[in-house]
């Protein structure tokens, strides 16, 4: 899904004789192009409606919640009104604002390592080589698998006593052999790092992959005639040629970290203390854990407002380079 | 062309040292290939090891590399029959994601079918509206949808239940799926509609007999994307399901194994092993259509 400017779903009219012939007076007395249109809403119409109903009714319900007391464990104030309490509430708990804090620095961290091994691995991919399809196959397997799985998996290799990093650190003998890696701040977010990593990759690869394909190879030949090093070549050449792709995996790649939920509740629960935890399980705390909707709804209007903040800057960045 | 070529031949180094350094550099190549290869690989590779032991080598604490002393399928078959301490039954968590995740997707290419073709061939107008919401929507931030859903669900008592989960993973699958479609659409040749609809189809009859067919590898893909990301799915699952033998397979995994004093790791890793083997087999057998479907249309 691209940030274009025009979706080039808009297909033009059959161009036989140039506009929609108008019958005049027979059948039900309305034009071919009424019962085209009318047809064409009916078709789309199941499809939108679903959608609608779960994006705008509850982003509607969030809001409607976020100014009133919806606290199930509170039910004296139940659907009271409560003004900018439940926002006021994201500044001052000592909650949301560390929240916030960790998501961005995970999300700027953990899209820039993705991007520069998926970069790696996508010019790997690009050279054709005996057994390719094999190898794309097996990189891209980690992407398909739930990422409750990817947790529990590094979860059980960084086990301080099982767990496989502890039992290569020790045999070779590095640094940081036998840590308790879930127990401590900063190992617990290199863990996380290492399970959203090995899992989200291959998506980045794959992606930059089909942008390196679309650049033909006339290109590199005739680089390669005028003496041009590889790493300029690189630079120069691939680069630019390779921004849209970049641009369209960086804007999910970002969005998807930043949102990131499933390995921070099965890999450390926001622990040790609070210090793992990110926006989306803040979110869902509120909601489930501490029944508190109005608050809850004040977080996910906020998730909604970042989200929105960061595919704009995306586009806008992509729009600029279009222009350029 | 031919000049080009010849140039580039003799551009290239061919003797020597400098051949050396284009072996070398071939193998570092090939180095770098296997690393990723086993990076993506070896967490599974030693999933199935430690699936494979009986918990007594477990409580010894080995974590050999090789598959040592006797294998056994005993945690597959606890997974697949047992109900654990925790009351989950892993078979039957399989069997609830596969009846989730095939609903969800079957719903999934009807809706996008009908919308896809809807977008692409049809007149109507604010397209760009329409296709700029689906977009939207596939970027929505999913757990901010989770705490008015829950509510909604409690209020109409669909609380753990299949419909909760199947009507929500429509939010993965319609976005990407709706998009795809109104793309593959509107690269199929007018013709073959106009043929249909000159011997008197009408419209409908023609998007079934004529277009229908040839969308099929289309729809493959989107089937397989749909059923991927509603199997995959937790946040939703551990919100809305409360009994355990409702736990759809990523649900339950998590609870999996354990018991009061210990963790299994060979039945949680049995049970990752099984609820790995659809996807991967799906992964291997349709990566192009997988590929293809994540990037259509991304880059023209």
């Amino acid at each position: 899904m691209a940030a274009r400017q025009e979706p080039a779903v808009i297909a033009p009219a059959p161009a036989r004789g140039q506009q929609a012939p108008r019958r005049r007076g027979t059948g039900r007395g309305r034009s071919l192009l009424a019962r085209d249109r009318a047809l064409g809403y009916a078709l789309v119409a199941p499809a939108l409606i679903v959608l609608l109903a779960i994006t705008a009714y509850p982003l509607v319900y969030n809001l409607w919640n976020s100014f009133h007391n919806v606290d199930y464990l509170n039910p004296v104030t139940m659907g009271t009104f409560a003004g900018l309490a439940n926002y006021d509430r994201l500044f001052t708990d000592n909650q949301f604002v560390p929240a916030l804090v960790h998501t961005i620095g995970f999300t700027v961290v953990s899209v820039a390592v993705e991007t520069v091994i998926g970069l790696a691995l996508a010019l790997a991919l690009n050279r054709a080589f005996p057994g390719r399809g094999l190898v794309r196959a097996a990189v891209f397997i980690p992407w398909a698998i739930p990422t409750v799985v990817s947790a529990q998996l590094w979860k059980a290799m960084f086990d301080p006593q099982n767990g496989f990093v502890n039992y290569i650190l020790t045999a070779l003998h590095l640094p940081l052999a036998g840590t308790a890696w879930l127990g401590g701040t900063w190992t617990a977010w290199a863990a996380i790092l290492v399970a959203d990593a090995w899992r989200n990759t291959p998506f980045m690869a794959i992606v930059l992959l089909a942008g390196l394909q679309v650049i033909p190879n006339d290109i590199y030949e005739a680089a390669r005639i005028d003496g041009a090093g590889a790493w300029k070549t690189f630079w120069r050449l691939t680069m630019p040629l390779l921004k849209p792709a970049l641009m369209v995996a960086l804007i999910f790649r970002t969005l998807q970290s930043f949102l990131i939920f499933d390995v921070v509740y099965n890999m450390t629960g926001g622990g040790p203390g609070n210090s793992t935890s990110v926006l989306s399980y803040l979110d869902w705390q509120a909601f489930l854990t501490d029944s508190d909707f109005g608050y809850g709804g004040a977080i996910a209007v906020a998730l909604v407002i970042f989200a929105l903040i960061i595919a704009a800057a995306y586009v806008r960045a992509f729009r600029t380079e279009q222009v350029s | 062309m031919a000049t080009a070529t010849a140039a580039a031949r003799r551009a290239r180094p061919r003797h020597g040292r400098a051949v050396a350094g284009r072996a070398a550099r071939r193998t570092g190549f090939y180095l770098l290939i296997a690393i990723f290869v086993i990076a993506s690989l070896f967490p599974f590779y030693w999933m199935v090891i430690t699936s494979l032991k009986t918990p007594a080598e477990l409580n010894q604490g080995t974590t050999s590399l090789l598959p040592g002393g006797r294998l056994s399928l005993g945690s597959y078959r606890f997974d697949l029959t047992q109900t654990g301490a925790t009351g989950i039954n892993f078979g039957q968590a399989l069997a609830n994601s596969a009846i989730v995740a095939l609903s969800t997707t079957a719903i999934t290419v009807v809706l996008a079918v009908l919308a896809g073709y809807g977008l692409a061939r049809t007149r109507i107008r604010g397209k760009t509206t329409m296709l700029g919401f689906i977009l939207l929507a596939g970027f929505f931030p999913v757990l901010a949808i989770v705490g008015p859903l829950f509510l909604a669900y409690r209020r109409l008592g669909l609380l753990d239940s299949y419909p909760s989960l199947i009507i929500t993973y429509l939010i993965y699958t319609l976005p990407i799926a709706t998009w795809f479609l109104a793309n593959f659409f509107s690269q199929i040749p007018h013709q073959l509609e106009e043929a249909a609809v000159v011997d008197g189809a009408t419209r409908l009859g023609a998007l079934r007999r004529v277009i229908l067919p040839v969308a099929v590898p289309g729809i493959f893909t989107v089937a397989i994307l749909s059923f991927i990301f509603a199997w995959n799915d937790f946040a939703f699952a551990v919100s809305f399901m409360d009994t355990p033998d409702r736990y759809t397979a990523p649900l339950a995994i998590v609870d999996l194994g354990h018991s009061q004093f210990q963790v299994f790791y060979n039945n949680i890793d049995a049970a990752v092993v099984l609820i790995t083997l659809p996807v991967a087999a799906l992964v291997i057998f349709a990566q192009r259509r997988i590929i293809s479907g994540l990037t259509a249309g991304s880059f023209r």
